[in-house]
């Protein structure tokens, strides 16, 4: 297990306990975090499970495919820095204590 | 008269994605008040597109289908009542009645009927054993039974569904014939150069693809199908046959309560039937869209259309605007798509075939659709694009080495 820290765009914090081997999108969807709508479920299609990655966590997490990375220079209000389709980033131990910060709008 | 069992302020008929997010985005905007999901199915609520996809070649687990665990639906006061359908619905009473026979009262009543396949006639084999439709988690998990290595698959039907099957028996070390009975695959929902490169797609995956070639009937032993005559004059002998010919709204419980349908349920720019406390969303809902009415078969449209009824009920009332978008997955290649091509007159080639590509559509100067093959940023620009109402300069679109952010500040 690790625990995963979401901020709403209203200020609201879910604070999850996430299964190692899900998804980072997967965890906000069953902590029924709002802002992550996640259209095509994980495929990498739709670009609407957006998240911004706390700063002091960016270089933690894997790096980026290519797929995910042309998603995003296109997504709305895109941070070339923290912005990550959650979809794509599946969880590890390493991971316990993440902060994640969603967006109010996915497109 | 049977007594009410029990009385709900809102109730779902059918536990589809649409019916599913209705109630998860309800409880996101505060609506507190207890909801009744009705599914006929024995599992809760999961994904249906990873069925002709991930899921039929055995990379997702079931688990992963489900949108949320069971207990989600006691925690949220969401009466989910799985492996049950409505068999009646009384609009001057407000109640419903299930299949095991208890009536619930509603105030609003929401049909999220989704929509069945288009079954082959029985007169052709159409009630064979391994004949099978892709909708459900059941279908999937049959089909799944039968598609092994070696064996002969019979994909009727050239579009996404029936493409999709052929992709993964492909994919498991199947032979697979795929016929298609118009002249060419994707004929109803894309131009002539997606159809060529999905064709060749195939083609080059070893599938035996044919364009204009009807199924005559299936030919089956001791009650399951052993081959097919097509019309080209071939015999095929096969293990198994897939049907993907399109599907149809699931409208007749709607009809039979005296709700207003045409190509699906009757709804207005808020998604009101007929009857004002009653809804229609999904699959099985025909919503205007310019001078016409549309049912859009999607994803994006079962969520965006359970936001836009969510917002009603919460008293946030927006009208819809569909938004259209899919997506498909064969062997290595993504489609996106964005937008409705119909009424296009026009096509502007982005890119080839060995790398990113992407087909155009535009109806005068205006852009209506784009297929995205293997190329997110082509579609990720041109959604932006078209839910702005903005077009596109043809010739910068044309020009693989124009920078697309020159698109999104021209527009």
């Amino acid at each position: 297990m690790a625990k995963v820290t979401f901020t709403e765009h209203t200020g609201n914090q879910i604070i999850a306990d996430v299964s190692v081997g899900q998804t980072l999108m997967e965890a906000a969807r069953d902590n029924n975090v709002a802002g992550v709508v996640a259209e095509c479920s994980g495929a990498c299609a739709c670009a609407t499970c957006h998240v911004y990655i706390h700063s002091d966590w960016v270089s933690k997490l894997p790096s980026i495919g290519q797929a995910e990375s042309d998603m995003l220079e296109f997504s709305l209000d895109q941070d070339p820095n923290r912005s990550r389709l959650s979809c794509q980033v599946i969880m590890t131990e390493a991971l316990d204590g993440l902060i994640v910060d969603v967006p109010e709008d996915q497109m | 008269m049977t007594s009410i069992a029990a009385e709900y302020p809102i109730v779902v008929i059918w536990a589809g994605q649409a019916g599913f997010e209705l109630c998860a985005k309800l409880r996101l905007l505060g609506v507190k008040e207890p909801i009744a999901l009705i599914g006929d199915e024995d599992a809760p609520p999961y994904q249906r597109p990873p069925l002709s996809k991930a899921y039929l070649l055995g990379d997702l687990e079931l688990e992963r289908l489900f949108f949320r665990p069971r207990s989600f639906y006691e925690v949220e006061n969401i009466d989910l009542r799985t492996g049950c359908s409505c068999t009646l619905v009384d609009r001057d009473r407000k109640t419903i009645t299930l299949s095991d026979g208890s009536v619930l009262g509603y105030q609003t009543l929401v049909f999220a009927t989704g929509a069945a396949p288009i079954r082959l006639p029985d007169a052709i084999g159409g009630d064979l054993k391994k004949v099978h439709y892709v909708r459900t988690l059941k279908d999937a998990d049959a089909i799944a039974e039968d598609f092994k290595p070696g064996k002969h698959a019979l994909i009727i039907g050239g579009g996404y569904i029936g493409l999709e099957a052929a992709a993964v028996a492909s994919g498991l070390g199947m032979k697979v014939t795929l016929v298609e009975a118009t002249d060419r695959i994707l004929a109803r929902v894309a131009a002539p150069e997606t159809s060529t490169f999905f064709c060749n797609l195939h083609t080059s995956h070893g599938v035996d693809l044919r364009e204009g070639v009807k199924l005559i009937r299936l030919i089956g032993e001791e009650g399951s199908v052993t081959g097919a005559v097509l019309s080209d004059g071939t015999e095929l002998k096969l293990d198994v046959a897939v049907v993907g010919i399109g599907i149809r709204p699931n409208q007749k419980l709607a009809e039979t309560a005296g709700l207003e349908c045409e190509n699906g349920i009757k709804v207005d720019a808020l998604l009101r039937s007929s009857d004002p406390n009653v809804f229609a969303i999904g699959d099985c809902a025909s919503f205007p869209y310019g001078d016409a009415r549309i049912r859009l078969e999607s994803v994006g449209n079962a969520i965006d259309q359970a936001q836009t009824v969510a917002n009603v009920i919460a008293g946030k009332a927006s009208s819809y605007a569909a938004k259209p978008w899919f997506w498909s997955d064969q062997y290595d290649v993504k489609l996106q798509i964005v937008g409705l091509s119909t009424g296009y007159d026009w096509i502007v080639t982005r890119g080839h075939s060995r790398g990113p590509l992407s087909y155009w559509y535009y109806a005068d100067d205006k852009l209506l659709a784009v297929d995205a093959i293997n190329d997110p940023r082509a579609y990720m620009v041109a959604k932006r694009l078209i839910e702005n109402g903005k077009t596109a300069d043809p010739e910068i679109v044309a020009d693989i080495g124009s920078d697309f952010k020159t698109l999104l500040n021209k527009g």
